[in-house]
């Protein structure tokens, strides 16, 4: 923990996950205004009553981009939980099992893993229809597999270790081996990992929601974005402030990662 | 070399048989009746209708119902898109020459600028130079492509002036030859640098990693005491070396910009696949989203394959494993 704080990476990036965050949980708090509520006043530049400016229909944007931080947050730490839990089931099981099972679970993890997850994810979504939940399970469906191939491939190196060879010894059954002895040696990796599924998570529901296949209920990013792009010409703000926050949040996050990576682990990473 | 390539093909036809397959069973387990996605949300004449239920044997049991389809695949035929009164085949045909001008600029400028990029801040260690390049290429990987895109509008089409936004030619423009391809050269530039970025992030940054490792070996060393020029150490040693992971990440990453290029190409009105893409789920037009879906999965499977052929080349140790 202390190693995490002085590190200036990992700090620095976890200040701006928690300022976004704390916005997301205090929305109705920081929004000067409602962000659906619509008025005359379209297409007003940032600083005439609308910090940030308003949009086509004369809604606040400093409004929508707090709000739009719950879509984006939401969507992008559950999928990654989500994508990290069935990561760390089949790269556990693959990597202890092994063999042709191990061989054709890692084969398919790295052709998924190459094939266009944002091509893939919208039309998924356009057929089976979209929704909040739907987009979550569709983003975590596609970004199990690097957890699984780092967990598998330190399952492998620890499958030979002393420790588990002598609970092997000791009698314990595989089952019990995986949860209680290497699992939580895979852990800081799979954390790590989670950490740069959560930027990519968002940057995927982000181009979702700029397609229109976003959840229409809420308030996203990218769908601001989507709006912004007929007004491109009138409006700058109403394209600027979105991808600001989608930039910041993504690079936070992956920054986040890459300094949990040098903490956790004892090699000195580059 | 001749072993190590009949076995990639081989592991290629099953990869692809599975593609093809997953394909299939997303248009039969999707929510209502399978004939709405061959056939779209588009009202179709009733006879059509009948028809398609007929070619794909769609009361038949689903075993039945795989080998049709297989058999209309195999015979070319991917559907007719009502929406847009043309089989889905020859709309495909169309747009695909734009979606493949705009990746493989994008990748071509990605590809030599990020590896230049990257030995360069590899050979600067630690200096200004590799701290600028690593930040940028952090901030690079981090913005979204079609918000980039949205910037650059902004900035050099409607601020500055200097270049078009929309399309892939002037409207109504009667060139031909040269001036229809420098036309088409002025409206490229905007879309094909936002398209880059991101994968010119990846690639500065894994050819970075790469060669700071090369760089500490021994042979680099030795290279350089018997006092070989410093380019030739750089080109000829190290980076031969260090291409491997490149390449790799190069060509396993041929998706990534294809996912891009469909937003890309919605944000500047490019007429490729992406934009067809987008136009087609606001059309509800299911024939045109699984061909997409079928033709952009095959892609990525001969570009991996292509991209372990050249691994092999390139590495020895590759191919004899």
């Amino acid at each position: 923990m202390r190693n995490l704080i002085q590190n200036p990476r990992a700090f620095g990036s976890f200040m701006v996950i928690a300022f976004f965050l704390l916005m997301a949980f205090a929305a109705p708090l920081l929004a000067p205004f409602d962000p659906f509520l619509g008025g005359s006043n379209s297409l007003q530049p940032p600083g005439s009553g609308f910090l940030l400016g308003s949009d086509h229909l004369g809604r606040d944007v400093l409004s929508q981009v707090i709000y739009g931080s719950r879509a984006s947050l939401l969507v992008g730490l559950l999928a990654a939980f989500s994508a990290s839990a069935i990561g760390l089931s089949v790269g556990s099981v693959s990597g202890y099992l092994g063999g042709w099972f191990d061989n054709i679970v890692m084969r398919v993890a790295e052709f998924f893993q190459t094939l266009p997850r944002f091509v893939l994810a919208a039309i998924i979504v356009a057929v089976f229809g979209g929704g909040l939940f739907k987009i979550i399970i569709v983003i975590a469906l596609l970004g199990w597999m690097q957890t699984a191939r780092v967990v598998r491939s330190q399952v492998l190196r620890l499958h030979d270790a002393a420790f588990v060879e002598a609970a092997t010894q000791l009698g314990a059954s595989q089952f019990r081996i995986l949860r209680t002895h290497i699992v939580p040696n895979v852990m800081a990796s799979v954390i790590v990992t989670a950490s740069l599924d959560i930027a990519a998570a968002i940057l995927l529901e982000g181009g979702l929601s700029f397609f229109g296949l976003g959840d229409a209920n809420l308030i996203s990013w990218g769908g601001m974005l989507n709006q912004a792009q007929p007004y491109i010409r009138q409006a700058w703000w109403m394209a600027f402030f979105p991808g600001m926050a989608i930039t910041l949040v993504v690079l936070a996050f992956n920054l986040f990662g890459d300094g949990l990576n040098e903490v956790l682990s004892p090699r000195k990473h580059d | 070399m001749l072993t190590y390539i009949l076995r990639r093909l081989l592991l290629a036809i099953p990869l692809m048989l599975a593609v093809v397959i997953c394909n299939f069973l997303l248009i039969t387990f999707a929510p209502g009746d399978p004939v709405t996605l061959l056939v779209g949300d588009y009202p179709a004449p009733e006879e059509y209708v009948r028809q398609v239920r007929a070619e794909y044997g769609l009361d038949q049991p689903i075993p039945v119902r795989l080998a049709s389809y297989l058999g209309q695949l195999a015979v070319g035929n991917l559907g007719y898109s009502f929406a847009n009164r043309v089989p889905v085949f020859q709309l495909i045909t169309q747009r695909v020459g734009a979606t493949l001008l705009l990746t493989l600029t994008a990748l071509t400028l990605s590809s030599i600028v990020g590896v230049l990029l990257g030995v360069i801040a590899a050979r600067q260690h630690n200096k200004p130079i590799d701290l600028v390049a690593s930040a940028g290429a952090l901030v690079g990987y981090a913005i979204p492509e079609f918000w980039l895109g949205q910037l650059f509008i902004l900035l050099f089409a409607v601020g500055l002036g200097w270049l078009p936004s929309q399309g892939m030619r002037s409207s109504r423009s009667v060139a031909t030859g040269w001036a229809d391809l420098s036309d088409v050269a002025w409206h490229l530039v905007l879309p094909a640098f936002a398209l880059s970025l991101r994968y010119l992030a990846l690639i500065t940054r894994i050819t970075r990693v790469a060669m700071i490792e090369v760089l500490s070996s021994d042979y680099i060393r030795t290279a350089r005491a018997k006092g070989a020029r410093e380019r030739s150490v750089l080109l000829m040693h190290a980076l031969r070396n260090a291409a491997a992971p490149v390449v790799t990440v190069i060509g396993y990453n041929l998706g990534f910009v294809l996912a891009g290029s469909a937003l890309v190409e919605t944000v500047y009105s490019w007429p490729g696949i992406g934009r067809l893409l987008f136009e087609s789920i606001g059309k509800r037009d299911y024939p045109v989203l699984t061909a997409i879906l079928l033709m952009v999965s095959l892609t990525v499977v001969i570009a991996n394959l292509i991209t372990d052929l050249v691994q092999g080349w390139l590495d020895p140790r590759v191919r004899n494993a």
